[in-house]
């Protein structure tokens, strides 16, 4: 065994220049699949982090239009009571309203929130650069696009309204910024019982928002929680039912990527066993004279076993430290206008290992031909002519 | 003396559509710890009946047996351990492992042996190798030898391990004859210290006429077989 390591390991340092070809190949190889497959999965996670990122990816809502959800805390404990699935449950109450500044009005959603309690999904908190969150009835958060259309600061006071209905001032405690326009232009953010006595909701709620620990299950987890909860006057409602134009892209996305990684992993191993079974001729005189010595069979077919070995395994290293050198110089120079990184690309190790361990692999599977031919040699063939 | 190798009714031909016929019934066996050398015009048999003798070749007909045991009965593993214990091969195109350097050529049948290689097996292949006169370039790579240092270096390894046969073929083919003279010297040396029994075919008639026994071949058949 170490005979046949340190002979394998000698073949390849005196066949320096093949050994760096065949290794740069396998690297080549290693570092598309991790760019590609690393790019691939940072778009789609970008995606879905803009397309779920701050909602919630099941909500919970009365069936009948207009009604609100009773006893949203009592209901609230018991989707948590699921089990480990459920990282949080947040009962919201929201309506569709106006508000006016100076001489201004513009339509808004009026949405309100246990914040001291639970704030995982929308993370309102994390947003706001001016003020503080609302800590009273009264006071209420404005999105930054509105602010900056109305000339808002924190300290304002603002008037919200229904259309022939309720009509009540509000201090702004602060203004948050979450990145996204549709937010940041027209959600106002107050605390749950602020809305609930504006909408005239009573203790009732009109939404319970809940984020999973595995979104891409989350269809499954809605339907197995809607029969566990068994209130038929709630609907469950899940992102992935919502958006499955975007989750057929995504998943036809994934496919060209897996079956472009097949082709580059198929290509690799043509290279490496059409290179090593060259090898094998070339070094059949040696491996004659080796057996004539008395070596094994099985020793003499571990040598190129182990030659495919070590040249997977220096390629994989090559191609790791390639790939994701490609992938921090994509992240460097392709930006956004504003200076962000145009797809945040997360350094998936799980991923990176596989991809390195496949080529491994591919490169000992590659050896197996060449190692047959070595272990099937007959040392006369050599012998006899010179 | 007891007899170390017997070849029985050895036949071989080459080739499957056009037969040739090389080796003729040739039965033949040799003394333990005695030198002896086989003769011949080119082309009559003897590397093939010498490979036939190592193991390595396979007769189309007849039997090899080495102390007594028949070798077509042995697995190719067997065979394998065998090679490595009992025959020291030197062939006729020296055949060091070009990888290598002098000295690690002079250690590999031990490393195959034993899958390592103690203080006192490499001071052993030092000595061989200070003794072919090899001692200023056992460090180099075999590539970097020329063609009787090579030679010498392959003498080396072939009693490396001790083996109690030795099969050369034209072991001294591209030396000088003082260099000749000197390695057949240490041979015979060996020989007479270990009683290790050497098969050496060789072209230089002043080397036979001092082997215990010169066996001809002609044209595949044994022609004259003396024992001095
Ligand atoms: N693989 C083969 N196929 C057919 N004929 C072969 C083969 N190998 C050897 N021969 C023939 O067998 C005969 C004996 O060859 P061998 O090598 O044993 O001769 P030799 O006595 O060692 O000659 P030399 O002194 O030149 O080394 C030769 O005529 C050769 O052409
Ligand atoms: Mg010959």
């Amino acid at each position: 065994m170490r005979l046949a390591c340190s002979i394998a390991i000698r073949f390849l340092k005196s066949g320096k220049g093949q050994t760096i070809l065949i290794a740069l190949g396998i690297a080549i190889g290693v570092s598309v699949q991790i760019f590609i497959g690393l790019l691939i999965t940072g778009l789609q996670q970008s995606l879905i982090d803009k397309t779920i990122g701050r909602s919630p990816q099941i909500t919970v809502t009365a069936k009948e239009d207009g009604k609100t959800i009773p006893d949203a805390g009592a209901l609230a404990a018991k989707i948590q009571g699921y089990g480990d699935e459920i990282v949080a449950a947040e009962p919201a109450s929201d309506g569709s309203a106006f508000l006016s500044f100076s001489d201004k009005t513009d339509p808004i959603l009026f949405r309100g929130m246990d914040l001291a309690a639970s704030d995982q999904i929308l993370r309102i908190g994390e947003g706001i650069y001016e003020g503080r969150l609302p800590n009273a009835d009264d006071e209420i958060l404005v999105g930054k696009d509105l602010a900056e259309k109305l000339a808002l600061s924190s300290g304002d006071t603002v008037k919200i309204a229904i259309p022939y209905g309720t009509e009540k001032e509000y201090k702004v405690s602060g203004l948050y910024d979450l990145k996204v326009a549709s937010i940041n232009s027209s959600w106002i953010i107050g605390t749950l019982s602020a809305t609930q006595a504006f909408f005239d909701y009573g203790s009732g709620v009109t939404s319970i928002g809940i984020k999973v620990k595995t979104p891409f299950e989350a269809d499954n987890t809605a339907t197995k929680l809607s029969s566990y909860i068994g209130d038929g006057n709630l609907t469950f409602t899940d992102w992935k039912t919502q958006n499955e134009q975007l989750l057929s892209g995504l998943n036809g996305q994934s496919i060209s990527s897996i079956m472009i990684q097949v082709f580059v992993l198929v290509s690799v191993v043509l290279g490496i066993a059409s290179v090593l079974a060259i090898t094998v001729m070339q070094k059949s005189k040696q491996v004659g004279i080796l057996k004539a010595m008395g070596i094994t069979d099985r020793i003499s077919s571990l040598v190129f076993l182990f030659q495919g070995l070590f040249l997977g395994l220096l390629g994989a290293v090559l191609g790791v430290l390639l790939g994701v050198g490609l992938c921090v110089m994509f992240v460097t120079f392709a930006r956004n206008p504003d200076g962000t990184a145009l797809i945040a690309i997360s350094v998936d190790y799980g991923f990176i290992a596989l991809s390195a361990g496949i080529a491994v692999l591919a490169a000992i599977v590659a050896s197996l031909i060449p190692a047959r031919k070595s272990s099937q040699l007959n040392p006369i063939e050599v012998i006899r002519n010179g | 003396m007891a007899e170390i190798v017997r070849l029985q009714n050895i036949n071989k031909i080459y080739g499957d559509k056009i037969r040739t016929q090389v080796l003729f019934d040739i039965n033949l066996s040799f003394e333990e710890g005695t030198f002896n050398s086989i003769i011949g015009a080119s082309g009559s048999g003897k590397s093939t009946l010498l490979n036939i003798l190592g193991t390595l070749d396979q007769p189309t007909t007849g039997d090899i047996l080495i102390r007594g045991v028949r070798t077509s009965d042995m697995k190719r593993k067997q065979i394998a351990r065998f090679r490595n214990e009992t025959i020291g091969f030197i062939f006729q195109f020296h055949y060091l492992l070009p990888e290598f350097t002098a000295l690690e050529n002079v250690l590999m049948p031990t490393r195959i042996q034993n899958g390592k290689v103690t203080d006192a097996e490499k001071a052993r292949a030092k000595e061989l190798l200070d003794v072919v006169g090899l001692s200023g370039v056992m460090n180099n790579l075999s590539v970097n030898m020329s063609g009787g240092q090579q030679q010498r270096a392959a003498i080396a390894r072939a009693l490396m391990n001790r083996p109690p046969i030795i099969l050369a073929d034209e072991p001294t083919g591209n030396l000088d004859s003082v260099s000749t003279e000197s390695i057949y010297k240490l041979l015979r040396q060996v020989n007479r210290e270990t009683g290790t029994t050497f098969i050496v075919i060789t072209h230089d008639s002043r080397i036979a006429e001092k082997a215990d026994r010169i066996v001809e071949i002609k044209d595949g058949r044994i022609g004259l077989d003396l024992k001095n």
